[in-house]
Protein backbone atom coordinates (compact mmCIF):
# COMPACT_ATOMS: atom_id res chain seq x y z
CA UNK A 1 0.00 0.00 0.00
CA UNK A 2 1.23 3.20 -1.42
CA UNK A 3 0.68 6.17 1.29
CA UNK A 4 0.52 9.50 -0.90
CA UNK A 5 2.40 12.42 0.77
CA UNK A 6 3.36 9.95 3.91
CA UNK A 7 5.56 12.79 5.39
CA UNK A 8 3.02 15.31 6.50
CA UNK A 9 0.12 12.45 7.02
CA UNK A 10 2.81 11.05 9.72
CA UNK A 11 3.07 14.23 11.64
CA UNK A 12 -0.32 14.98 11.45
CA UNK A 13 -1.23 11.42 12.51
CA UNK A 14 1.29 12.40 15.52
CA UNK A 15 -0.57 14.91 16.39
CA UNK A 16 -3.69 13.46 17.10
CA UNK A 17 -2.04 10.69 18.93
CA UNK A 18 0.03 13.01 21.14
CA UNK A 19 -3.06 15.17 22.31
CA UNK A 20 -5.56 12.32 22.22
CA UNK A 21 -3.04 10.29 24.39
CA UNK A 22 -2.21 13.05 26.00
CA UNK A 23 -4.49 12.36 29.72
CA UNK A 24 -2.53 9.40 29.73
CA UNK A 25 0.72 11.24 29.18
CA UNK A 26 0.16 13.37 32.06
CA UNK A 27 0.06 10.53 34.41
CA UNK A 28 2.49 8.19 33.62
CA UNK A 29 4.61 7.62 36.89
CA UNK A 30 2.06 9.29 39.19
CA UNK A 31 1.30 6.34 41.76
CA UNK A 32 -0.36 8.96 44.26
CA UNK A 33 -3.01 10.36 42.17
CA UNK A 34 -5.87 8.20 42.77
CA UNK A 35 -5.68 8.41 46.45
CA UNK A 36 -8.47 10.72 47.99
CA UNK A 37 -7.37 13.83 50.19
CA UNK A 38 -7.74 13.05 53.52
CA UNK A 39 -9.73 16.17 55.36
CA UNK A 40 -10.30 16.61 58.60
CA UNK A 41 -13.12 16.85 60.86
CA UNK A 42 -11.57 17.15 64.23
CA UNK A 43 -12.35 20.76 64.67
CA UNK A 44 -12.93 21.71 68.70
CA UNK A 45 -16.24 22.36 67.74
CA UNK A 46 -16.81 19.07 66.48
CA UNK A 47 -15.06 17.12 69.32
CA UNK A 48 -17.69 18.57 71.26
CA UNK A 49 -20.38 17.18 69.56
CA UNK A 50 -21.88 14.21 70.88
CA UNK A 51 -23.35 13.22 67.74
CA UNK A 52 -20.57 13.36 64.83
CA UNK A 53 -23.37 14.91 62.39
CA UNK A 54 -23.07 17.58 59.66
CA UNK A 55 -26.56 19.58 58.56
CA UNK A 56 -27.24 16.25 56.34
CA UNK A 57 -25.65 13.21 56.55
CA UNK A 58 -22.48 12.58 55.12
CA UNK A 59 -22.43 10.87 51.64
CA UNK A 60 -25.36 13.97 50.40
CA UNK A 61 -23.02 16.54 52.38
CA UNK A 62 -20.00 15.30 50.30
CA UNK A 63 -21.89 15.85 46.84
CA UNK A 64 -24.30 18.63 47.43
CA UNK A 65 -23.00 21.11 50.28
CA UNK A 66 -23.09 23.68 47.75
CA UNK A 67 -26.99 23.16 47.25
CA UNK A 68 -27.01 23.55 50.78
CA UNK A 69 -25.15 26.86 51.04
CA UNK A 70 -27.13 27.88 48.22
CA UNK A 71 -30.15 27.21 49.51
CA UNK A 72 -29.25 29.05 53.02
CA UNK A 73 -28.02 32.18 51.27
CA UNK A 74 -31.77 32.62 49.34
CA UNK A 75 -33.23 32.11 52.57
CA UNK A 76 -31.01 34.60 54.52
CA UNK A 77 -30.11 37.46 51.91
CA UNK A 78 -33.66 36.75 49.79
CA UNK A 79 -36.17 35.93 52.26
CA UNK A 80 -34.99 37.27 55.63
CA UNK A 81 -35.43 34.09 56.91
CA UNK A 82 -32.42 33.39 59.48
CA UNK A 83 -33.91 31.02 61.53
CA UNK A 84 -31.39 28.61 62.83
CA UNK A 85 -30.33 25.00 62.02
CA UNK A 86 -30.52 22.20 64.74
CA UNK A 87 -27.62 19.95 64.54
CA UNK A 88 -27.52 17.31 66.95
CA UNK A 89 -29.47 19.46 70.11
CA UNK A 90 -27.53 22.71 69.08
CA UNK A 91 -28.44 25.83 66.82
CA UNK A 92 -26.36 27.18 64.00
CA UNK A 93 -26.66 29.94 62.00
CA UNK A 94 -28.10 29.53 58.53
CA UNK A 95 -24.64 31.14 57.38
CA UNK A 96 -21.06 30.68 55.85
CA UNK A 97 -18.58 32.68 57.96
CA UNK A 98 -20.62 31.23 61.48
CA UNK A 99 -22.53 28.54 60.17
CA UNK A 100 -20.37 25.73 58.37
CA UNK A 101 -16.99 27.58 58.94
CA UNK A 102 -18.25 27.06 62.94
CA UNK A 103 -18.04 23.33 62.91
CA UNK A 104 -15.58 23.40 59.79
CA UNK A 105 -13.10 25.95 61.41
CA UNK A 106 -10.29 24.48 59.66
CA UNK A 107 -10.89 25.37 56.49
CA UNK A 108 -7.39 24.60 54.86
CA UNK A 109 -7.75 21.40 56.02
CA UNK A 110 -11.40 20.49 55.31
CA UNK A 111 -12.61 22.39 52.70
CA UNK A 112 -9.42 23.70 50.52
CA UNK A 113 -7.92 20.53 50.53
CA UNK A 114 -10.53 19.12 49.33
CA UNK A 115 -10.94 22.19 46.56
CA UNK A 116 -7.67 21.55 45.54
CA UNK A 117 -8.12 18.02 44.42
CA UNK A 118 -10.87 19.14 42.39
CA UNK A 119 -9.68 22.67 41.21
CA UNK A 120 -12.71 24.12 42.19
CA UNK A 121 -11.80 27.61 43.89
CA UNK A 122 -15.04 29.33 45.10
CA UNK A 123 -15.61 33.02 45.20
CA UNK A 124 -17.02 33.22 48.57
CA UNK A 125 -13.92 34.44 50.62
CA UNK A 126 -13.17 37.32 48.51
CA UNK A 127 -15.81 38.83 50.84
CA UNK A 128 -17.02 36.90 53.94
CA UNK A 129 -14.35 36.16 56.09
CA UNK A 130 -12.46 33.05 55.82
CA UNK A 131 -12.22 31.64 59.61
CA UNK A 132 -8.58 32.22 62.08
CA UNK A 133 -6.60 29.04 61.74
CA UNK A 134 -3.79 28.66 63.77
CA UNK A 135 -0.67 27.72 61.44
CA UNK A 136 0.41 24.75 63.60
CA UNK B 1 -38.27 6.85 11.07
CA UNK B 2 -34.54 8.05 11.07
CA UNK B 3 -35.13 10.56 13.56
CA UNK B 4 -37.10 8.21 15.57
CA UNK B 5 -34.38 6.12 15.70
CA UNK B 6 -31.71 7.84 16.96
CA UNK B 7 -33.63 8.81 19.84
CA UNK B 8 -34.43 5.25 20.48
CA UNK B 9 -30.92 4.31 20.19
CA UNK B 10 -29.19 7.23 22.35
CA UNK B 11 -32.48 6.06 25.30
CA UNK B 12 -31.61 2.81 25.16
CA UNK B 13 -27.79 3.35 25.39
CA UNK B 14 -28.95 5.63 28.62
CA UNK B 15 -30.97 2.57 29.55
CA UNK B 16 -28.41 0.04 29.12
CA UNK B 17 -25.98 2.09 31.20
CA UNK B 18 -28.50 3.03 33.86
CA UNK B 19 -29.77 -0.20 34.44
CA UNK B 20 -26.19 -1.93 34.35
CA UNK B 21 -25.21 0.31 37.36
CA UNK B 22 -28.43 0.27 39.05
CA UNK B 23 -29.35 -3.12 39.24
CA UNK B 24 -26.84 -5.25 37.94
CA UNK B 25 -24.08 -3.39 39.81
CA UNK B 26 -21.63 -3.20 36.43
CA UNK B 27 -19.50 -0.27 37.50
CA UNK B 28 -16.25 -1.99 36.34
CA UNK B 29 -17.55 -2.88 32.68
CA UNK B 30 -19.16 0.77 32.60
CA UNK B 31 -16.65 2.49 34.00
CA UNK B 32 -13.62 0.55 32.97
CA UNK B 33 -14.07 -1.91 30.60
CA UNK B 34 -15.83 0.23 28.18
CA UNK B 35 -14.31 3.32 28.21
CA UNK B 36 -10.51 1.67 27.36
CA UNK B 37 -12.65 -0.28 24.88
CA UNK B 38 -13.34 2.84 23.64
CA UNK B 39 -10.29 4.94 23.73
CA UNK B 40 -8.97 1.91 21.55
CA UNK B 41 -11.08 2.07 19.03
CA UNK B 42 -10.72 5.92 18.83
CA UNK B 43 -7.14 6.31 18.00
CA UNK B 44 -6.62 2.91 16.24
CA UNK B 45 -9.72 3.67 14.28
CA UNK B 46 -8.61 7.65 13.53
CA UNK B 47 -5.17 6.68 12.71
CA UNK B 48 -6.86 3.75 10.65
CA UNK B 49 -9.03 6.00 8.93
CA UNK B 50 -6.83 8.75 7.96
CA UNK B 51 -4.07 5.95 6.21
CA UNK B 52 -6.55 4.85 4.16
CA UNK B 53 -7.58 8.24 2.86
CA UNK B 54 -3.32 8.93 2.19
CA UNK B 55 -3.44 5.51 0.67
CA UNK B 56 -6.02 6.79 -1.97
CA UNK B 57 -4.50 8.35 -5.36
CA UNK B 58 -5.85 11.66 -6.31
CA UNK B 59 -5.78 11.56 -9.90
CA UNK B 60 -6.66 15.44 -11.15
CA UNK B 61 -6.03 18.62 -9.50
CA UNK B 62 -9.00 19.04 -8.26
CA UNK B 63 -9.25 22.61 -5.50
CA UNK B 64 -12.50 24.53 -4.92
CA UNK B 65 -11.74 27.67 -5.99
CA UNK B 66 -13.46 31.21 -4.93
CA UNK B 67 -12.57 34.07 -6.77
CA UNK B 68 -9.68 34.81 -9.13
CA UNK B 69 -7.27 32.14 -9.68
CA UNK B 70 -3.15 33.50 -9.94
CA UNK B 71 -3.05 34.74 -13.73
CA UNK B 72 -1.50 38.11 -15.20
CA UNK B 73 0.37 40.69 -12.56
CA UNK B 74 -1.76 43.14 -13.13
CA UNK B 75 -5.14 41.31 -12.00
CA UNK B 76 -5.58 40.90 -8.41
CA UNK B 77 -5.21 37.03 -7.35
CA UNK B 78 -7.84 35.94 -3.94
CA UNK B 79 -5.32 34.71 -2.63
CA UNK B 80 -6.89 32.65 0.08
CA UNK B 81 -9.94 32.06 -2.12
CA UNK B 82 -7.44 30.43 -4.83
CA UNK B 83 -4.67 29.57 -3.40
CA UNK B 84 -1.43 28.89 -5.79
CA UNK B 85 1.20 27.84 -3.49
CA UNK B 86 0.98 25.54 -0.22
CA UNK B 87 1.60 28.99 2.39
CA UNK B 88 -1.81 30.07 0.56
CA UNK B 89 -3.57 26.46 0.82
CA UNK B 90 -1.71 26.82 4.51
CA UNK B 91 -3.54 30.26 5.19
CA UNK B 92 -6.97 28.91 3.51
CA UNK B 93 -6.91 26.01 5.62
CA UNK B 94 -6.30 28.03 8.48
CA UNK B 95 -9.46 29.82 7.77
CA UNK B 96 -11.44 26.83 7.41
CA UNK B 97 -10.45 24.63 10.30
CA UNK B 98 -10.67 27.28 12.58
CA UNK B 99 -13.31 29.95 11.33
CA UNK B 100 -15.29 27.46 9.09
CA UNK B 101 -15.20 29.84 6.18
CA UNK B 102 -16.83 28.17 3.61
CA UNK B 103 -19.96 27.60 6.06
CA UNK B 104 -19.76 31.63 7.05
CA UNK B 105 -19.65 32.39 2.44
CA UNK B 106 -22.38 29.89 2.42
CA UNK B 107 -25.56 30.96 0.44
CA UNK B 108 -29.57 29.79 0.07
CA UNK B 109 -31.20 29.69 -2.43
CA UNK B 110 -34.99 30.49 -1.96
CA UNK B 111 -38.39 30.78 -4.64
CA UNK B 112 -40.47 33.98 -3.76
CA UNK B 113 -44.10 34.29 -4.41
CA UNK B 114 -43.35 35.46 -7.72
CA UNK B 115 -41.45 32.25 -8.59
CA UNK B 116 -38.22 34.27 -8.60
CA UNK B 117 -35.13 32.30 -7.47
CA UNK B 118 -33.22 34.37 -4.96
CA UNK B 119 -29.97 34.14 -3.50
CA UNK B 120 -29.39 35.28 0.32
CA UNK B 121 -26.88 34.79 3.22
CA UNK B 122 -27.56 32.56 5.63
CA UNK B 123 -25.41 33.12 9.11
CA UNK B 124 -27.33 30.74 11.25
CA UNK B 125 -25.93 27.47 10.29
CA UNK B 126 -22.00 28.66 10.99
CA UNK B 127 -23.13 30.73 13.68
CA UNK B 128 -24.82 27.29 15.56
CA UNK B 129 -21.75 25.16 14.31
CA UNK B 130 -19.37 27.62 15.79
CA UNK B 131 -20.37 28.21 18.50
CA UNK B 132 -20.84 24.39 18.98
CA UNK B 133 -17.17 23.36 18.21
CA UNK B 134 -15.62 26.30 20.48
CA UNK B 135 -17.75 24.98 23.36
CA UNK B 136 -17.59 21.54 23.12
CA UNK B 137 -13.61 22.31 22.92
CA UNK B 138 -13.43 24.59 26.04
CA UNK B 139 -16.26 22.06 28.21
CA UNK B 140 -13.35 19.48 26.93
CA UNK B 141 -10.58 21.67 28.28
CA UNK B 142 -12.58 22.12 31.12
CA UNK B 143 -12.60 18.69 31.52
CA UNK B 144 -8.86 18.21 32.20
CA UNK B 145 -9.39 18.99 36.18
CA UNK B 146 -10.49 15.03 36.33
CA UNK B 147 -7.79 14.01 33.69
CA UNK B 148 -4.58 15.74 35.15
CA UNK B 149 -3.26 15.08 38.51
CA UNK B 150 -2.42 19.11 38.76
CA UNK B 151 -4.42 21.39 36.77
CA UNK B 152 -3.07 23.18 33.83
CA UNK B 153 -2.54 26.68 33.34
CA UNK B 154 -5.52 27.33 31.29
CA UNK B 155 -8.26 25.67 33.33
CA UNK B 156 -8.45 28.50 35.86
CA UNK B 157 -8.47 31.09 33.39
CA UNK B 158 -11.68 29.40 31.47
CA UNK B 159 -13.55 28.44 34.90
CA UNK B 160 -13.36 32.26 36.14
CA UNK B 161 -14.66 33.30 32.85
CA UNK B 162 -16.99 30.94 31.48
CA UNK B 163 -18.28 30.95 35.44
CA UNK B 164 -18.35 34.84 35.34
CA UNK B 165 -21.58 35.77 36.19
CA UNK B 166 -22.14 33.20 39.03
CA UNK B 167 -25.46 31.87 38.61
CA UNK B 168 -26.51 29.97 41.34
CA UNK B 169 -24.69 27.12 43.10
CA UNK B 170 -22.26 25.23 41.13
CA UNK B 171 -22.10 28.11 39.74
CA UNK B 172 -23.74 27.99 36.21
CA UNK B 173 -20.89 27.36 33.34
CA UNK B 174 -22.01 29.21 30.37
CA UNK B 175 -19.97 27.22 27.58
CA UNK B 176 -22.07 23.85 29.20
CA UNK B 177 -25.57 25.84 28.07
CA UNK B 178 -24.30 26.95 24.89
CA UNK B 179 -23.23 23.46 24.09
CA UNK B 180 -26.67 22.38 24.76
CA UNK B 181 -28.41 24.99 22.62
CA UNK B 182 -26.24 25.32 19.67
CA UNK B 183 -26.69 20.59 19.72
CA UNK B 184 -30.47 21.66 20.03
CA UNK B 185 -30.59 24.11 17.02
CA UNK B 186 -28.63 22.00 14.78
CA UNK B 187 -30.78 19.22 15.45
CA UNK B 188 -34.40 21.20 15.04
CA UNK B 189 -32.66 22.85 11.67
CA UNK B 190 -32.77 19.35 10.01
CA UNK B 191 -36.70 18.89 11.41
CA UNK B 192 -37.54 22.80 10.41
CA UNK B 193 -36.11 22.79 6.77
CA UNK B 194 -38.21 20.65 4.41
CA UNK B 195 -34.71 19.89 2.12
CA UNK B 196 -32.13 19.32 4.97
CA UNK B 197 -34.60 17.22 6.16
CA UNK B 198 -35.23 14.70 2.69
CA UNK B 199 -31.14 14.76 2.71
CA UNK B 200 -31.19 14.13 6.13
CA UNK B 201 -30.01 10.48 7.55
CA UNK B 202 -29.97 8.47 10.81
CA UNK B 203 -26.00 9.18 10.69
CA UNK B 204 -27.03 12.82 10.82
CA UNK B 205 -29.30 12.59 13.50
CA UNK B 206 -27.47 10.08 15.76
CA UNK B 207 -24.15 11.37 16.44
CA UNK B 208 -26.40 15.26 17.30
CA UNK B 209 -28.52 13.52 19.83
CA UNK B 210 -25.56 11.61 21.04
CA UNK B 211 -23.81 14.94 21.72
CA UNK B 212 -27.07 16.00 23.06
CA UNK B 213 -27.75 13.18 25.53
CA UNK B 214 -23.47 13.93 26.94
CA UNK B 215 -24.15 17.34 27.36
CA UNK B 216 -28.22 16.53 29.33
CA UNK B 217 -26.28 14.17 31.25
CA UNK B 218 -23.41 16.10 32.08
CA UNK B 219 -25.53 19.40 33.23
CA UNK B 220 -27.61 17.01 34.84
CA UNK B 221 -25.17 15.77 36.69
CA UNK B 222 -23.67 19.05 37.80
CA UNK B 223 -26.77 21.02 38.84
CA UNK B 224 -29.53 18.61 39.86
CA UNK B 225 -28.13 15.25 40.46
CA UNK B 226 -25.17 15.76 42.01
CA UNK B 227 -22.31 13.47 42.38
CA UNK B 228 -19.05 13.13 44.72
CA UNK B 229 -16.54 14.28 42.09
CA UNK B 230 -13.70 13.70 44.88
CA UNK B 231 -14.75 9.88 43.98
CA UNK B 232 -14.96 10.58 40.23
CA UNK B 233 -11.71 12.04 39.70
CA UNK B 234 -10.09 8.95 41.77
CA UNK B 235 -12.34 6.53 39.07
CA UNK B 236 -10.95 8.76 36.19
CA UNK B 237 -7.19 8.95 37.40
CA UNK B 238 -7.07 5.39 37.97
CA UNK B 239 -8.34 4.89 34.65
CA UNK B 240 -5.31 7.28 33.60
CA UNK B 241 -2.48 5.46 34.70
CA UNK B 242 -3.80 2.31 34.42
CA UNK B 243 -4.34 1.52 37.64
CA UNK B 244 -8.54 1.15 37.49
CA UNK B 245 -10.31 1.57 40.74
CA UNK B 246 -14.25 2.57 41.09
CA UNK B 247 -14.95 4.20 44.19
CA UNK B 248 -17.84 3.94 46.20
CA UNK B 249 -20.66 6.99 46.13
CA UNK B 250 -20.69 7.43 42.64
CA UNK B 251 -24.47 8.44 40.85
CA UNK B 252 -25.66 5.75 37.93
CA UNK B 253 -25.89 9.18 36.09
CA UNK B 254 -21.78 9.46 35.75
CA UNK B 255 -22.17 5.86 34.53
CA UNK B 256 -24.62 6.81 31.49
CA UNK B 257 -22.66 10.21 31.04
CA UNK B 258 -19.52 8.25 30.91
CA UNK B 259 -21.06 5.60 28.60
CA UNK B 260 -22.49 8.02 26.23
CA UNK B 261 -18.99 9.47 25.73
CA UNK B 262 -17.61 5.74 25.07
CA UNK B 263 -19.91 5.20 22.64
CA UNK B 264 -19.14 8.62 21.21
CA UNK B 265 -15.21 7.77 20.75
CA UNK B 266 -15.77 4.36 19.67
CA UNK B 267 -18.37 5.53 16.91
CA UNK B 268 -16.26 8.13 15.90
CA UNK B 269 -14.11 6.71 13.27
CA UNK B 270 -17.21 4.99 11.87
CA UNK B 271 -19.19 8.10 11.10
CA UNK B 272 -18.93 11.48 9.38
CA UNK B 273 -17.35 12.75 12.42
CA UNK B 274 -13.99 11.87 11.17
CA UNK B 275 -14.64 15.22 9.21
CA UNK B 276 -12.20 16.15 12.26
CA UNK B 277 -9.14 13.95 10.37
CA UNK B 278 -10.73 14.24 7.07
CA UNK B 279 -10.67 18.28 6.19
CA UNK B 280 -6.84 17.74 6.29
CA UNK B 281 -7.19 15.38 3.72
CA UNK B 282 -9.76 16.35 1.37
CA UNK B 283 -7.72 17.20 -2.18
CA UNK B 284 -10.27 20.14 -2.68
CA UNK B 285 -9.06 22.06 0.09
CA UNK B 286 -5.86 20.97 0.65
CA UNK B 287 -4.30 21.30 -3.06
CA UNK B 288 -3.17 24.45 -4.87
CA UNK B 289 -4.89 25.95 -7.75
CA UNK B 290 -1.13 25.85 -9.63
CA UNK B 291 -2.25 23.20 -12.84
CA UNK B 292 -1.42 26.15 -14.79
CA UNK B 293 2.07 26.22 -13.05
CA UNK B 294 2.90 22.67 -12.43
CA UNK B 295 1.68 19.49 -13.99
CA UNK B 296 -0.44 16.85 -11.73
CA UNK B 297 0.46 13.91 -12.88
CA UNK B 298 -1.67 10.99 -12.17
CA UNK B 299 -0.54 8.38 -9.95
CA UNK B 300 -2.49 5.89 -12.19
CA UNK B 301 -0.57 6.80 -14.65
CA UNK B 302 0.94 3.66 -16.19
CA UNK B 303 3.24 3.40 -19.55
CA UNK B 304 0.66 3.16 -22.25
CA UNK B 305 1.05 1.11 -25.21
CA UNK B 306 0.50 3.96 -28.13
CA UNK B 307 -0.22 2.91 -31.61
CA UNK B 308 1.19 6.23 -33.73
CA UNK B 309 0.49 7.44 -37.55
CA UNK B 310 4.22 6.14 -38.26
CA UNK B 311 3.42 2.93 -37.15
CA UNK B 312 0.21 2.77 -39.19
CA UNK B 313 1.51 3.79 -41.91
CA UNK B 314 3.96 0.86 -41.68
CA UNK B 315 1.25 -1.20 -41.35
CA UNK B 316 -0.96 -0.01 -44.23
CA UNK B 317 0.93 1.77 -46.65
CA UNK B 318 0.97 -0.35 -49.50
CA UNK B 319 -2.82 -0.60 -49.52
CA UNK B 320 -3.07 2.93 -48.97
CA UNK B 321 -0.86 4.24 -52.08
CA UNK B 322 -3.17 1.29 -53.77
CA UNK B 323 -6.00 3.28 -53.04
CA UNK B 324 -4.56 6.79 -53.89
CA UNK B 325 -4.43 8.11 -50.15
CA UNK B 326 -1.11 9.94 -49.61
CA UNK B 327 1.67 8.63 -47.57
CA UNK B 328 4.17 10.65 -45.97
CA UNK B 329 7.39 8.21 -46.68
CA UNK B 330 6.66 6.68 -49.97
CA UNK B 331 8.68 3.69 -51.60
CA UNK B 332 9.67 2.62 -48.44
CA UNK B 333 7.96 -1.12 -47.69
CA UNK B 334 7.40 -2.26 -44.49
CA UNK B 335 9.26 0.33 -42.88
CA UNK B 336 12.58 -0.41 -44.47
C1 LIG C 1 -22.65 20.98 63.65
C2 LIG C 1 -21.38 21.24 63.04
C3 LIG C 1 -21.37 21.28 61.52
C4 LIG C 1 -21.92 22.23 60.74
C5 LIG C 1 -22.70 23.47 61.14
C6 LIG C 1 -21.57 21.88 59.39
N1 LIG C 1 -20.88 20.70 59.39
FE1 LIG C 1 -20.18 19.74 57.80
N2 LIG C 1 -19.64 18.16 58.90
C7 LIG C 1 -19.73 18.11 60.27
C8 LIG C 1 -19.37 16.79 60.72
C9 LIG C 1 -19.35 16.31 62.16
C10 LIG C 1 -19.08 16.04 59.55
C11 LIG C 1 -18.72 14.56 59.47
C12 LIG C 1 -20.04 13.84 59.24
C13 LIG C 1 -20.01 12.36 59.39
O1 LIG C 1 -18.96 11.80 59.62
O2 LIG C 1 -21.09 11.80 59.23
C14 LIG C 1 -19.25 16.92 58.43
C15 LIG C 1 -19.07 16.57 57.09
C16 LIG C 1 -19.10 17.47 56.06
C17 LIG C 1 -18.77 17.16 54.69
C18 LIG C 1 -18.37 15.81 54.15
C19 LIG C 1 -16.90 15.59 54.30
C20 LIG C 1 -16.51 14.20 53.83
O3 LIG C 1 -16.50 13.32 54.65
O4 LIG C 1 -16.23 14.03 52.65
C21 LIG C 1 -18.88 18.31 53.98
C22 LIG C 1 -18.61 18.51 52.48
C23 LIG C 1 -19.35 19.33 54.88
N3 LIG C 1 -19.46 18.79 56.13
C24 LIG C 1 -19.62 20.64 54.53
C25 LIG C 1 -20.33 21.50 55.31
C26 LIG C 1 -20.91 22.74 54.84
C27 LIG C 1 -20.74 23.31 53.42
C28 LIG C 1 -21.58 23.27 55.87
C29 LIG C 1 -22.42 24.55 55.87
C30 LIG C 1 -23.54 24.48 54.96
C31 LIG C 1 -21.40 22.41 57.02
N4 LIG C 1 -20.65 21.33 56.63
C32 LIG C 1 -21.91 22.63 58.29
C33 LIG C 1 -20.12 19.14 61.10
C34 LIG C 1 -20.74 20.30 60.68
C1 LIG D 1 -19.78 40.10 46.48
C2 LIG D 1 -19.54 39.66 47.82
C3 LIG D 1 -20.01 38.25 48.16
C4 LIG D 1 -19.60 37.06 47.58
C5 LIG D 1 -18.58 36.85 46.45
C6 LIG D 1 -20.31 36.03 48.27
N1 LIG D 1 -21.14 36.56 49.22
FE1 LIG D 1 -22.37 35.52 50.46
N2 LIG D 1 -23.05 37.23 51.26
C7 LIG D 1 -22.61 38.50 50.93
C8 LIG D 1 -23.37 39.47 51.69
C9 LIG D 1 -23.19 40.97 51.61
C10 LIG D 1 -24.26 38.73 52.51
C11 LIG D 1 -25.27 39.27 53.49
C12 LIG D 1 -24.77 39.09 54.89
C13 LIG D 1 -25.85 39.29 55.91
O1 LIG D 1 -26.85 39.95 55.63
O2 LIG D 1 -25.69 38.72 57.00
C14 LIG D 1 -24.02 37.34 52.21
C15 LIG D 1 -24.69 36.29 52.83
C16 LIG D 1 -24.45 34.97 52.60
C17 LIG D 1 -25.07 33.88 53.35
C18 LIG D 1 -26.06 33.98 54.50
C19 LIG D 1 -25.56 34.80 55.67
C20 LIG D 1 -24.19 34.48 56.20
O3 LIG D 1 -23.79 35.10 57.18
O4 LIG D 1 -23.46 33.69 55.67
C21 LIG D 1 -24.57 32.72 52.81
C22 LIG D 1 -24.91 31.31 53.25
C23 LIG D 1 -23.67 33.09 51.77
N3 LIG D 1 -23.62 34.45 51.67
C24 LIG D 1 -22.98 32.18 51.01
C25 LIG D 1 -22.07 32.53 50.03
C26 LIG D 1 -21.36 31.57 49.25
C27 LIG D 1 -21.48 30.07 49.37
C28 LIG D 1 -20.56 32.26 48.40
C29 LIG D 1 -19.60 31.70 47.37
C30 LIG D 1 -20.16 30.93 46.32
C31 LIG D 1 -20.78 33.67 48.65
N4 LIG D 1 -21.71 33.78 49.64
C32 LIG D 1 -20.15 34.68 47.98
C33 LIG D 1 -21.64 38.81 50.00
C34 LIG D 1 -20.98 37.92 49.20
C1 LIG E 1 -15.49 16.07 49.96
C2 LIG E 1 -14.78 17.16 49.36
C3 LIG E 1 -15.24 18.57 49.65
C4 LIG E 1 -15.25 19.23 50.85
C5 LIG E 1 -14.78 18.71 52.19
C6 LIG E 1 -15.76 20.55 50.60
N1 LIG E 1 -16.08 20.68 49.27
FE1 LIG E 1 -16.96 22.27 48.42
N2 LIG E 1 -16.90 21.34 46.61
C7 LIG E 1 -16.42 20.07 46.38
C8 LIG E 1 -16.55 19.77 44.98
C9 LIG E 1 -16.12 18.46 44.33
C10 LIG E 1 -17.11 20.90 44.36
C11 LIG E 1 -17.41 21.09 42.87
C12 LIG E 1 -18.82 20.75 42.56
C13 LIG E 1 -19.11 20.87 41.07
O1 LIG E 1 -18.36 21.50 40.36
O2 LIG E 1 -20.13 20.32 40.69
C14 LIG E 1 -17.33 21.85 45.42
C15 LIG E 1 -17.92 23.09 45.21
C16 LIG E 1 -18.15 24.01 46.19
C17 LIG E 1 -18.79 25.27 45.99
C18 LIG E 1 -19.34 25.78 44.66
C19 LIG E 1 -18.21 26.40 43.87
C20 LIG E 1 -18.64 26.94 42.53
O3 LIG E 1 -18.12 27.98 42.18
O4 LIG E 1 -19.46 26.31 41.87
C21 LIG E 1 -18.83 25.92 47.20
C22 LIG E 1 -19.38 27.28 47.50
C23 LIG E 1 -18.22 25.02 48.16
N3 LIG E 1 -17.82 23.89 47.52
C24 LIG E 1 -18.08 25.32 49.50
C25 LIG E 1 -17.45 24.50 50.41
C26 LIG E 1 -17.17 24.87 51.79
C27 LIG E 1 -17.50 26.19 52.39
C28 LIG E 1 -16.54 23.81 52.34
C29 LIG E 1 -16.01 23.68 53.75
C30 LIG E 1 -16.98 23.87 54.80
C31 LIG E 1 -16.45 22.76 51.35
N4 LIG E 1 -17.00 23.23 50.19
C32 LIG E 1 -15.91 21.51 51.57
C33 LIG E 1 -15.90 19.21 47.31
C34 LIG E 1 -15.76 19.49 48.66
C1 LIG F 1 -17.05 14.09 24.66
C2 LIG F 1 -16.65 14.46 25.80
C3 LIG F 1 -17.52 15.09 26.86
C4 LIG F 1 -18.45 16.09 26.75
C5 LIG F 1 -18.90 16.83 25.51
C6 LIG F 1 -18.97 16.34 28.08
C7 LIG F 1 -19.92 17.29 28.38
C8 LIG F 1 -20.27 17.67 29.65
C9 LIG F 1 -21.11 18.79 29.99
C10 LIG F 1 -21.77 19.74 28.99
C11 LIG F 1 -21.21 18.86 31.34
C12 LIG F 1 -22.03 19.88 32.14
C13 LIG F 1 -21.18 20.79 32.96
C14 LIG F 1 -20.32 21.70 32.18
O1 LIG F 1 -20.82 22.57 31.46
O2 LIG F 1 -19.10 21.52 32.27
C15 LIG F 1 -20.42 17.78 31.87
C16 LIG F 1 -20.24 17.50 33.21
C17 LIG F 1 -19.50 16.45 33.70
N1 LIG F 1 -18.79 15.50 32.97
FE1 LIG F 1 -18.60 15.46 30.99
N2 LIG F 1 -18.36 15.48 28.96
C18 LIG F 1 -17.45 14.71 28.26
C19 LIG F 1 -16.62 13.73 28.77
C20 LIG F 1 -16.55 13.35 30.10
C21 LIG F 1 -15.70 12.30 30.61
C22 LIG F 1 -14.74 11.44 29.79
C23 LIG F 1 -15.90 12.26 31.95
C24 LIG F 1 -15.20 11.30 32.90
C25 LIG F 1 -14.53 11.70 33.92
C26 LIG F 1 -16.88 13.27 32.29
C27 LIG F 1 -17.35 13.57 33.56
C28 LIG F 1 -18.18 14.64 33.87
C29 LIG F 1 -18.52 15.03 35.22
C30 LIG F 1 -18.06 14.34 36.51
C31 LIG F 1 -19.35 16.17 35.12
C32 LIG F 1 -19.93 16.99 36.26
C33 LIG F 1 -19.03 18.18 36.35
C34 LIG F 1 -19.30 19.14 37.49
O3 LIG F 1 -20.23 18.91 38.27
O4 LIG F 1 -18.54 20.12 37.56
N3 LIG F 1 -17.26 13.92 31.12
N4 LIG F 1 -19.87 17.06 30.82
Amino acid sequence: MKIYNGGKIFIGLLVFAVLAASPFIFNMGKSKTAEKPDIRIDTPEILKLEDKKCVAPREQMRATHMKVLDSWRDAVVRNDDRSPVLVSGRQYDKSLQNGCMKCHSNKEEFCDKCHAYVEVKPTCWECHIEPKEKKS
Amino acid sequence: MRILFSFIAVLALVLIAYAGVKTANLQFLFGVVVPYAAIALFICGFIYRVVKWGSSPVPFCIPTTRGQQKSLPWIAQNKLGNPSNTMEVIGRMFLEVFLFRSLFLNTKTEMTSSNRVVYGSEKFLWLASITFHYTFLIVLLRHTEFFVPTAPFFLDIIKSVDGFFEIGLPRLFLTGAVLLASTAYLFARRLYIPQVRYISLAADYFPLVLIIGIAITGMLMRYVYLTDLVSVKVLALGLLSFKPVIPEGIGPIFYVHLFLVSVLLAYFPLSKLMHMGGVFLSPTLNMANDSRMTRHINPWNYPVHVHTYEEYEDDFREKMIGAGIPVEKEGVVNGK
